[in-house]
């Protein structure tokens, strides 16, 4: 009990300290969250009229964020799979630090939960024994894996940094097998979030048995390339060394997934428009427009040049072996992934609506403003816990340690 | 309670079992010479005398108010709800409406009756187009008629479908064009973009010489796939047959828009515009009476009407008589004869939804 206290207590007052640089960040950050929450007391007085969204596309960014998070979750499992499994050297000591991603991740996809509800002050109709809860629905399951994750994550990641901070030995006889379990279901949160959007036979754009695994592709791809930036910017920033050998696993891991997550759009691309069928009419306004309307033409083709753009330097050594040019390629993956999955996918899903009718979809300014500020709530929680995560590896917090000097 | 101050509308603390139709909003009761319009001023007037006996109601009871709202919040599901909840649910929301809307409004709660399927079929052979039962259907049902885009909402569409026709003089233009495929001429003129249709159209006159009808609207699946991924279960299939919502356990997920496949249900996306003179004071629970701000709903073939009898407001307003309505387990309704006798079929019968709502033709 007395180490609980000590361990709360050197992490809040580890993580709350820091150099200019580091409330710079925080404080924009914060700025960003409160727009945040102007936006959601906006929503739940004015309603979701302040978005772009309408009864033709009942969806647009928030569940295009939401879809594209849960795969970012997803991704962490590219470190913990290889460093538990094949106990890549490298990447066991970063392990944690995917758990935290993941957890920041899961708790990004719930706030976008939130923004896209009509009615968020009534999620407990979803929670038993008061409320409902559906074993036939989608979402349900969705909700519950994500939760799942989270807890799991949670659990991996705090009993492993407990355990340093303690200098207790970890407790191999549940640990590893739970670490395991995270790692399937990792798997399985982006499975049922491809399911969410494919198991409408309304909607021919989603409506396809190549979505989950398109789902991991891509997430395994934008996952770790957001994780490449994040240890780049921990080692320039921090005392904390990531393994040269973990960042070049993940080059080849996001390269690989991404050449798959490519030839499965190609192949798409080609089964649906040989055909041409009236199923292929979203996917034709993706990317030429229809009946005039072109409005995600320019997303679809700057997806296109990212992602494939990025796949061909990483084959460059002149890229993949510099770590001061990898951040290119993989901010451009990232990117690439996220319009192809979000603007890409969820928003020609309702274009043409199931009736053929054709309309264009405009995020409102405070659409924006709400996905930025839940971003940067995410980020926000992803630096105090790597932060702390860091701070405890280090062993800068220590149990019986003088109270931790932060830099 | 002051609600028993207009005479012509339903007391509302009697359960009506058969209330018949008290400044009911379908035009074809008002359809004896008068415009719409002077319609509407009559139910303002009509109203304006209810509206001060409740201002009063207002003032004093702004704490009962807020206290009824507070309640709605902790209210189980629909279906959960024990027969004495429901009447709590029921008098709770009777006393809301009246005292928002200036008048008795009363909330009905039948239920299923046993023997009964609600069916229904359309002769789009009849129709013109004229569209008077979308109308209808809007005022019947409280929908939301704001200014904005996202305030006018509609449960009935009907798509205009151009005739096409082969033509000589594009006899070479070949479809797909490119790749030296000779598919044969693209000749047919086909048309839009709404199920090769359109439903945005204001002619002079109906029906157009150029076009044929096709109105669309829920089709009360027997196999609904809105049901299935609803995550609260607050939209379900009724024994009678239509598929309903309980507005007051939707979470506003919109997962059952994604899954319509014709495109029934619409989203509040803010609180709903639905002026006081205007607003039809005779609901259902299920059905009509007014939504809120982050909610889905839909047509529930007006459930306030056909679970007394009567017809639902399109049946009863079209002018040619190509809507039919009744019970699919009477041999003899007239919904049953046309299963029987005419061509029917059913849209998007591949989705396996199984409708309720057929289309036939003479």
């Amino acid at each position: 009990m007395h180490q609980l206290i000590s361990f709360t207590s050197d992490y809040t007052r580890y993580v709350l300290k820091g150099g200019t640089k580091f409330y710079a960040w925080m404080g924009s950050l914060s700025v960003l969250i409160l727009a945040m929450f102007y936006v959601f007391y906006l929503q739940n007085t004015d309603g979701l009229i302040v978005t772009g969204m309408t009864s033709q596309i009942s969806d647009g960014l928030y569940l295009a964020n939401l879809v594209f998070l849960v795969g970012v979750a997803a991704g962490a499992v590219t470190i913990v799979f290889p460093a538990y499994v094949y106990h890549h050297e490298g990447m066991h000591k970063v392990a944690v630090l995917g758990e935290m991603l993941a957890i920041s991740a899961v708790i990004m996809v719930m706030v976008f939960v939130f923004a896209h509800m009509g009615r968020p002050d009534r999620l407990w109709h979803m929670i038993p024994p008061r409320g409902i809860y559906s074993f036939s629905s989608m979402l349900g399951w969705d909700v519950m894996v994500l939760n799942g994750y989270l807890v799991l994550n949670a659990i991996c990641g705090f009993y492993y940094l407990w355990c340093k901070y303690t200098g207790n030995p970890v407790n191999r006889k549940w640990f590893i097998p739970l670490v395991y379990v995270a790692i399937a279901w990792a798997l399985s949160i982006h499975t049922v979030t491809a399911f969410l959007m494919a198991n409408n036979p309304a909607r021919p754009m989603w409506f396809h048995s190549m979505m989950p695994i398109r789902f991991i592709a891509t997430a395994f791809a934008a996952g770790p390339a957001l994780i490449i930036l994040i240890f780049l910017v921990i080692r320039k920033n921090t005392s904390f060394w990531v393994d040269d050998s973990a960042i070049k696993l993940l080059t080849t891991i996001v390269q690989f997934c991404l050449g798959i997550a490519i030839f499965l759009t190609l192949s798409e691309v080609v089964v649906e428009l040989y055909a041409r069928t009236e199923h292929a009419n979203g996917l034709y306004y993706l990317m030429f427009g229809l009946h005039g309307l072109t409005g995600l033409v320019p997303w679809f083709w700057s997806s296109v040049v990212l992602m494939v753009g990025a796949f061909v330097m990483l084959f460059m050594p002149s890229f993949r072996n510099d770590f001061n040019k990898l951040q290119i390629p993989c901010a451009m993956a990232f990117a690439g992934i996220w319009i192809e999955k979000g603007m890409g996918l969820i928003v020609p899903g309702y274009i043409p609506s199931p009736i053929g009718e054709v309309t264009e979809y405009h995020p409102s300014f405070v659409e924006w403003l709400l996905t930025l500020g839940i971003w940067a709530f995410g980020f926000f929680i992803l630096t105090i816990l790597l932060k702390g995560a860091i701070g405890i590896l280090l062993g800068e917090v220590k149990y019986g340690g003088q109270a931790a000097a932060a830099k | 309670m002051t609600t028993q101050e207009t005479p012509k509308a339903c007391p509302a603390a009697e359960h009506p079992p058969a209330c018949t139709a008290p400044a009911s909003a379908d035009p074809a009761a008002s359809a004896t010479k008068t415009t719409r319009r002077d319609f509407l001023k009559a139910g303002g007037m009509l109203s304006l005398s209810s509206l001060m006996g409740t201002a009063a109601l207002m003032a004093q009871t702004d704490d009962a108010h807020a206290a009824a709202e507070w309640a709605e919040h902790f209210q189980k599901n629909y279906r959960l709800m024990t027969d004495a909840e429901k009447a709590e649910a029921r008098t709770r929301l009777e006393k809301r409406y009246s005292a928002e809307y200036g008048k008795p409004v009363s909330v009905d709660t039948t239920g299923p009756q046993p023997g009964m399927l609600m069916g229904y079929a359309l002769n789009i052979r009849k129709c013109i187009g004229c569209r008077r039962c979308v109308h209808a259907c809007v005022e019947e049902n409280n929908q939301s008629r704001g200014p904005r885009p996202g305030e006018k909402i509609e449960w009935i569409q009907v798509l205009r479908m151009e005739r096409g026709k082969f033509e000589q003089e594009k006899m070479n233009q070949g479809y797909p064009e490119g790749l030296g495929i000779q598919v044969g001429g693209n000749a047919y003129t086909p048309a839009g973009a709404v199920l090769e249709g359109q439903y945005h159209y204001n002619p002079e006159k109906v029906p157009e010489a150029d076009a044929t009808y096709m109105p669309i609207a829920c089709m009360q699946c027997e196999k609904p796939p809105c049901v299935k991924v609803c995550p609260v279960r607050t939209t379900y299939r009724e024994a009678d047959g239509p598929v309903v919502i309980d507005y007051n356990w939707c979470i506003g997920c919109k997962m059952c828009m994604n899954a319509c496949p014709y495109w029934a249900r619409r989203f509040n996306l803010t609180t709903p515009v639905l002026p006081k003179e205007e607003m039809n004071p005779v609901t259902h629970y299920l059905g009509n009476r007014p939504r809120m701000r982050g909610v889905v709903e839909k047509c529930h073939w007006c459930l306030q009407r056909t679970r007394h009898g009567r017809y639902p407001a399109c049946v009863e307003v079209c002018p040619v008589g190509a809507r039919k309505f009744g019970n699919l387990l009477d041999p003899e309704s007239e919904v049953s004869l046309i299963l029987a006798r005419k061509n029917v079929f059913r849209l998007k019968a591949e989705l396996n939804t199984f409708p309720k709502f057929f289309y036939f033709y003479d």
